[in-house]
């Protein structure tokens, strides 16, 4: 069990080590002066330049500024911002909190609603219905979605804001946006889960014993079906993470993405680089989450 | 208690129509054991199932007389039916790894009859459920409970399920083919536990292939062919005086019938010697010594767990023995690299139990069989031997028969001509009809072709129909070998003798 935790988290470092190292290549290879980066619209002179030069470091070899970063990351310290001249994780800390938000209202919007729905529209024309509206979200990009769903519940009927991020009102139309097709796609794979569990000799002594069909369903058939959902889950949150810089400016939302997408345009690295690793990081995590609810669920794949 | 005259069931599928039972009639009295017997497809699943309303998604039941119980079930509600599942009849399925719910615990399945029907008060449900687990003799019941399916062994797992089929107090217990996944001495087992609950009074129906099964408990036989009853009496009328030419053909199956070489075995082929395989703390094959011949059929016989399958993989080179070498042909085979054995591997050739899953199911027959030829070969000669015609050739595994696969595993197999045919379970999924028929062709191509067998079963019964001679496998360790005759007749081994004492039998009883 310890065994098996150390690999686990053996594993999560180890792909947090290849996301930074990776970033931080692709931020070398990328256009653009670093100097220039850090100088940004300020006062420019060869004399300013060599300042900035020896502070930042930046004449000494690639491999001692990659070694020097990874050094300083392990101890929590991931830099100053080129473009803000603050450390890192304050500019970072204050965009998390709105973004991770936003993430898990959607993963919960997703997870319920797609739980209903596929437990729900089991009948002919109910299932055909939810199914061909289920391809419909998941087939239309999000940012349409966020604005069909503004111009309805906020222009037309003032329910919710337009943007910004006040109160509980302002997450539900981004949470619904992001949610929406994290629902459609579970729902898609929780009702072929549902199926196949259904059609298993089981769920065939379930009904023997007198169980009513929303019972062999709800608490035989719907765990085997979490299965291929959860490994999903934990996939999609990457998708999320994606997700998260185009909803937050369709919204007009603080967080991570906003500033995902500036640091990138303006050659930020240290900002660049820490989102990067506060994204591996959190995928790590729910990843290993879901690795813990598969225990949770299947006991066969608990050893002895 | 129960009574149906011309019962019919239709399966309405999106192209077809499917009549799986065509104008069935029959009573079960109070106290009886009825059996129910015939091969897959026969109907008789479809049959036993019905009565609990349960035949399947997409049947349409209709019956002159459809009595339950004392109730009419002709355009019974799903209400109407749940208030008899469980309570009225307890229904018991072939496999309990896949008819318990792998994700649950035994208890918990047990327990959910009583919390369904609200039996008991729910504190008591619980020791309630001990009880059951002790009355179908499962030891520690305690801890048994809080276990799930895939921790008990296949007996044990068994008699969870029938005590969860108990649990509601029924007095009709259905079993389909409640032994036919395990071993025999764990078959004698829950048969002699099905014969205890006919004992104290409750009435069966149980479901077969095997009339050597049912002989031991039913009092009346139902045969049925084709969704039909095609002959019906008395156990003991029906065994010793069938009508039906069908009847006749499953009472010859369940004798088993010798088929003896008929030249001399030729050198060794095969041989292992001293053969040990360790896993981690785990001995699983201990000094085992085998040699076979050339047109020999050595069986190998033990029970799940007793290195039976190790031991092929051992003799198949799919694993290196820890200590202990093979040599086939007279050249070694254990020990060397892959790459030198592949040129030997076409003389080797493996059979497995299912052929569903050994065949790529996107592949058709001709491809099938067409891979372990050579190049410009037809596939169509070597089917003719296995008595599989042209019109086989551009069908998917999954459009054949049980015994129509293992016909195509069998080509497959002797495609290459190879000088070992290894069978690990040929038989255990076919009815005994088709099993007869798998049994004569493997025996004939032993004649024909001087190929050895290594014939692996649990089913003594098969072994002493095909082989020449045995070995008794236990706890990885050859306890007994010699000519099958011998060791049939007077088992020198008390393991051995276990093993035959289970093999069920016709009894004819009057």
């Amino acid at each position: 069990m310890i065994a098996a935790a150390g690999r686990r988290v053996g594993a999560g470092l180890l792909v947090l080590w290849v996301a930074a190292t990776a970033a931080y290549v692709a931020l070398l290879a990328a256009p653009g002066d670093t100097v220039d980066s850090i100088i940004g619209d300020g006062p420019d002179s060869p004399l300013i330049r060599s300042q900035i030069i020896a502070e930042w470091g930046l004449d000494r070899p690639v491999i001692l500024q990659y070694v020097d970063f990874l050094w300083r990351a392990v101890q929590g310290d991931l830099g100053r911002s080129y473009l803000l001249q603050r450390p890192v994780t304050e500019v970072i800390g204050a965009q998390l909190w709105p973004s991770l938000k936003l993430a898990l209202a959607a993963a919960g919007v997703g997870i319920v609603l797609a739980v209903v729905l596929a437990v729900t529209t089991r009948r002919r024309w109910a299932r055909r219905i939810s199914s061909v509206s289920e391809l419909i979200v998941v087939s239309t990009p999000p940012f349409l979605i966020g604005i069909v769903l503004l111009s309805v519940f906020s222009f037309h009927f003032g329910l919710f804001p337009v943007s910004g991020d006040r109160d509980l009102s302002a997450l539900v139309l981004p949470a619904l946006t992001m949610g929406l097709p994290i629902a459609g796609t579970l729902a898609q794979v929780l009702r072929d889960g549902l199926d196949r569990a259904l059609d298993e000799p089981f769920a065939v002594t379930a009904r023997a014993r007198g169980l009513r069909e929303n019972a062999v369903l709800v608490r035989h058939a719907l765990r085997h079906a979490l299965l291929p959902a959860v490994a999903l889950l934990g996939w999609s949150f990457g998708v999320l993470i994606g997700g998260t810089v185009i909803i937050e400016s369709v919204f007009g939302r603080p967080g991570l993405g906003q500033v995902a997408v500036s640091a990138v345009s303006s050659g930020d690295m240290p900002v660049v680089m820490a989102v990067v690793v506060f994204s591996a990081a959190g995928f790590v995590l729910v990843n290993t989450v879901a690795d813990l609810a598969f225990l949770l669920i299947d006991p066969r794949l608990r050893r002895s | 208690m129960i009574e149906v005259e011309n019962l019919r069931v239709v399966f309405r599928l999106p192209k077809r129509q499917v009549e799986a039972v065509r104008g069935v009639s029959f009573r079960i009295e109070p106290g009886e054991c009825v059996a129910l017997v015939g091969e897959s497809g026969s109907g008789k699943s479809v049959t036993a199932r019905s009565l609990a309303g349960l035949a399947g998604p997409g049947a349409q039941v209709s019956a002159d007389r459809f009595t339950v119980d004392g109730r009419d079930m002709r355009g019974a509600t799903g209400r109407d039916w749940r208030r008899l599942r469980g309570r009225f009849a307890g229904l018991i399925l072939q496999d309990a790894l896949v008819s318990l719910d792998p994700l649950r615990t035994v208890g918990a399945e047990i327990g959910e009859v009583l919390r369904t029907h609200g039996i008991g008060e729910r504190r008591d449900r619980d020791a309630r459920v001990r009880q059951l687990l002790t009355d179908v003799h499962v030891p520690e019941p305690e801890r048994r409970a809080r276990q799930y399916p895939h921790q008990l062994s296949g007996g044990l797992r068994q008699r969870a399920l029938i005590a969860s089929a108990l649990a509601g107090g029924p007095r009709l217990l259905i079993a389909d083919e409640p032994t036919t996944a395990l071993d025999a001495t764990v078959q004698a087992q829950i048969l002699t536990l099905l014969a205890e609950r006919r004992a104290a009074g409750e009435t069966l129906l149980l479901i077969s292939h095997d009339l050597a099964v049912v002989s031991r408990l039913a009092d009346r036989i139902l045969v049925m062919k084709d969704g039909r009853i095609v002959e019906s009496g008395t156990t003991g009328v029906l065994l010793s005086a069938a009508g039906h030419p069908y009847t006749k053909e499953l009472i010859a199956a369940a004798n088993g019938r010798r088929r003896p070489a008929r030249t001399e075995p030729g050198p060794v082929v095969a041989e292992a010697t001293a053969l040990r395989k360790v896993y981690g703390d785990r001995t699983v094959v201990r000094d085992v010594g085998v040699s076979i011949r050339r047109g020999e059929i050595v069986g190998l016989v033990g029970e799940s767990g007793s290195g039976k399958t190790t031991l092929a993989q051992l003799l198949f080179g799919l694993t290196d023995p820890t200590s202990g070498h093979v040599r086939f042909e007279g050249e070694p085979f254990s020990g060397i690299p892959e790459r030198a054995r592949r040129p030997i591997r076409r003389r080797l050739q493996f059979i497995a139990q299912d052929p569903l899953s050994a065949f790529d199911p996107r592949w058709t027959v001709r491809r099938i069989v067409g891979e372990a030829l050579g190049r410009g070969e037809s596939a169509e000669p070597v089917l003719a031997r296995v008595g599989l015609g042209p019109e086989v050739l551009d069908r998917y595994p999954r459009q054949l028969s049980g015994g129509q696969r293992q016909r195509v595993a069998v080509a497959r197999a002797i495609a290459p001509r190879p000088s070992l045919i290894i069978c690990d379970e040929p038989v255990s999924a076919l009815d005994v009809s088709v099993q007869a028929q798998v049994l004569d062709l493997l025996a004939g191509i032993r004649e024909t072709d001087g190929t050895a067998l290594l014939f692996i079963s649990h089913d003594l019964g098969v072994i002493r129909d095909i082989a020449d001679r045995v070995l008794v496998l236990q706890d990885g360790r050859v306890v007994e070998q010699g000519p099958v005759k011998a060791v049939f007749d007077h088992a020198g081994h008390e393991y051995t003798r276990t093993l035959l004492a289970a093999v069920p039998k016709l009894e004819v009883r009057t």
